[in-house]
């Protein structure tokens, strides 16, 4: 396999998208948005119980490639406790690290997403979760969809 | 140099490439195949001589131009057997053709109460059309099924659909995602005798095996160019002259009337009344030039080969674990399409690339289908007159790495 592949399908993403975290409805959720990406038919939800303006709970449903569904599972596991401040920080990060191969400032599972770069068909991939992540945070009722982003 | 099954891949500039490292291995015929040689001079050839445009021109290379661009439609009538060169109509490619169609002919006999019969098993490019003029019209979709994996239409069913209200009936002769080459001339004969127009995508079809629009007895039928080794943004509406002479026209402009007044104007019959604006000629010849490769090549031959292929390909691969592969089980069109539980098809997609083998995963623009079967994706491996068996032993082993390196397939 080469070095390139080896970096878009890490032992974490592996791991996430075989045992996804927080899959599935959370009953006492207030607030969900939708997610899908056109081009390939990779669908996502990603419902939050929001306590104020902090994420209390989150998780999500969908199907997709496994770029795709361990993102949006290790998301998950990334944006719980988060402010919504500190989400969209954290997912301008995360776009640095998908779109530039850039290592994240502190170590985090988020590097593991650094290989995608070299793959940019694969990117909507990645960030998909996230913007259906942040729709729900911003209680945008329209679907995200990849189409309407720059990535 | 003409075309012979011997030395097939040289006549194929394309394939003498790596990918990856690797000899290309390119399994997306259903998607666009590739152009032989003798089809590229055609477009050089027509540029470099004979370019200028067509119709009421006075001068030689207009005439040329127009002898080049009118051949080609005769080219294209012998290769389908239509009746006469008026019933071929040259569009963008078979998604225009099929909306032609819809807006043509369906906004002048469609009403409110009439039914759209379709299938379950429909590309895109043959469904949103008709349920953009079912809209304008107020007339009904309704659908005869797909049987199951096996990819069979519900012929059981048909006389239950195929109602009085029934007014068109639109189908695809080769499914895109399952395979299935559907009985067209028994569907086109049951829907004649109850008075309903017939349209047949032949998008799939019409570059791998022969075929003969009288003897299918449909009333249209659409393709593309650059799926039967020809050049993009050619295609072909075939029509029988009756209807399309009843026909309004689609668009208006320049070269479709045959006098304009400032506040009306009179049409010219087909196939002009349905080419306003300058037409893509110089794919047009293109699209002559691959009838020749074709024939040449013989169309059953093509027909067994693609076949032969596709049926190996499935057998192999259903020896793999965890495998789900769609379509009949017996003969089938020149591709198998499959999903792996635990793999996604993007997944294997990308690791098949790897291997210098172009696969497609996805939905195949057949979401409904897709739905139906309970799957939102899946690998489709489509094949053509230059690929070989040793294509197929790559195919599978990439596949066998895939499932190995996600710990699927059980």
């Amino acid at each position: 396999m080469s070095a390139d592949l080896s970096d878009l399908y890490q032992n974490v993403i592996l791991d996430h998208n075989r045992r996804p975290r927080n899959r599935g409805r959370i009953p006492t959720a207030n607030r969900s948005a939708h997610g899908d990406n056109p081009s390939c038919g990779d669908q996502c939800d990603v419902f939050l119980r929001l306590d104020g303006d902090r994420i209390a709970e989150i998780s999500f449903d969908g199907s997709g490639c496994a770029i795709s569904q361990a993102s949006a599972s290790l998301m998950t596991t990334q944006l719980k406790g988060k402010t919504s401040a500190e989400a969209e920080r954290l997912y301008k990060e995360f776009h640095e690290i998908v779109t530039t191969g850039k290592e994240p400032e502190e170590i985090s599972d988020l590097g593991a997403f650094a290989g995608v770069h070299a793959f940019p068909a694969r990117i909507k991939c990645a960030t998909l979760s996230w913007h259906a992540a942040l729709n729900a945070l911003h209680g945008d009722p329209a679907p995200a969809t990849t189409e309407s982003h720059k990535d | 140099m003409p075309p012979t099954w011997d030395r097939i891949r040289d006549q194929f500039p394309i394939l003498d490439q790596k990918v990856n490292g690797r000899p290309l291995v390119y399994l997306d015929n259903a998607a666009t195949t590739h152009k032989p040689a003798s089809v590229i001079a055609a477009l050089d050839r027509f540029y470099a001589r004979d370019n200028s445009n067509v119709h009421r021109g006075l001068h030689a290379l207009s005439m040329r131009a127009t002898d080049a661009y009118e051949g080609a439609r005769s080219r294209v009538k012998t290769f389908i057997n239509a009746a006469a060169p008026e019933e071929i109509i040259f569009t963008r490619g078979t998604t225009e053709s099929i909306n032609l169609v819809a807006a043509s002919w369906g906004a002048a006999n469609l009403r409110k109460g009439d039914v759209i019969l379709l299938t379950e098993m429909e590309h895109h490019s043959n469904l949103v059309p008709w349920q953009l003029v079912a809209q304008r019209t107020g007339a009904t979709l309704r659908y005869l099924p797909v049987t199951g994996d096996d990819g069979l239409l519900d012929l059981a069913s048909l006389d239950r659909v195929l109602t009085p209200e029934v007014k068109l009936f639109a189908f695809t002769h080769v499914s895109n995602t399952l395979g299935t080459i559907n009985p067209a001339a028994e569907l086109c004969a049951r829907a004649r005798a109850l008075g309903v127009t017939t349209v047949v995508d032949a998008a799939q079809s019409v570059g791998h095996m022969p075929l003969d629009v009288q003897a299918m007895g449909c009333d249209f039928l659409a393709f593309s160019g650059h799926k039967m080794a020809s050049v993009t943004g050619i295609g072909v509406l075939y029509g029988r002259r009756a209807l399309l002479d009843a026909m309004p026209p689609w668009q208006g402009g320049g070269g479709m009337i045959s006098s304009v007044d400032f506040h009306e104007s009179r049409w010219k019959p087909s196939p002009e009344r349905f080419e306003a604006g300058t037409p893509n000629f110089g794919d047009a010849v293109a699209l002559g030039a691959s009838c020749d490769f074709l024939d040449g090549l013989g169309r059953d031959e093509i027909r067994r080969h693609d076949a032969d292929l596709a049926m190996e390909a499935r057998d192999r691969l259903s020896e793999l674990p965890g495998i789900r592969i769609l379509g009949p089980g017996g003969e089938r069109g020149g591709l198998v399409s499959f999903a792996f539980s635990g793999v996604h098809a993007h997944d294997v997609v990308t690791f098949a690339d790897e291997d210098g083998i172009a696969l497609r995963g996805g939905h195949h623009c057949n979401q409904p289908l897709m739905r139906r079967l309970g799957l939102t994706s899946t690998v489709r491996a489509s094949f053509y007159v230059y690929n070989e068996r040793r294509e197929i032993d790559a195919l599978v082993d990439s596949m066998r790495r895939t499932i190995k390196f996600f710990g699927a397939g059980g």
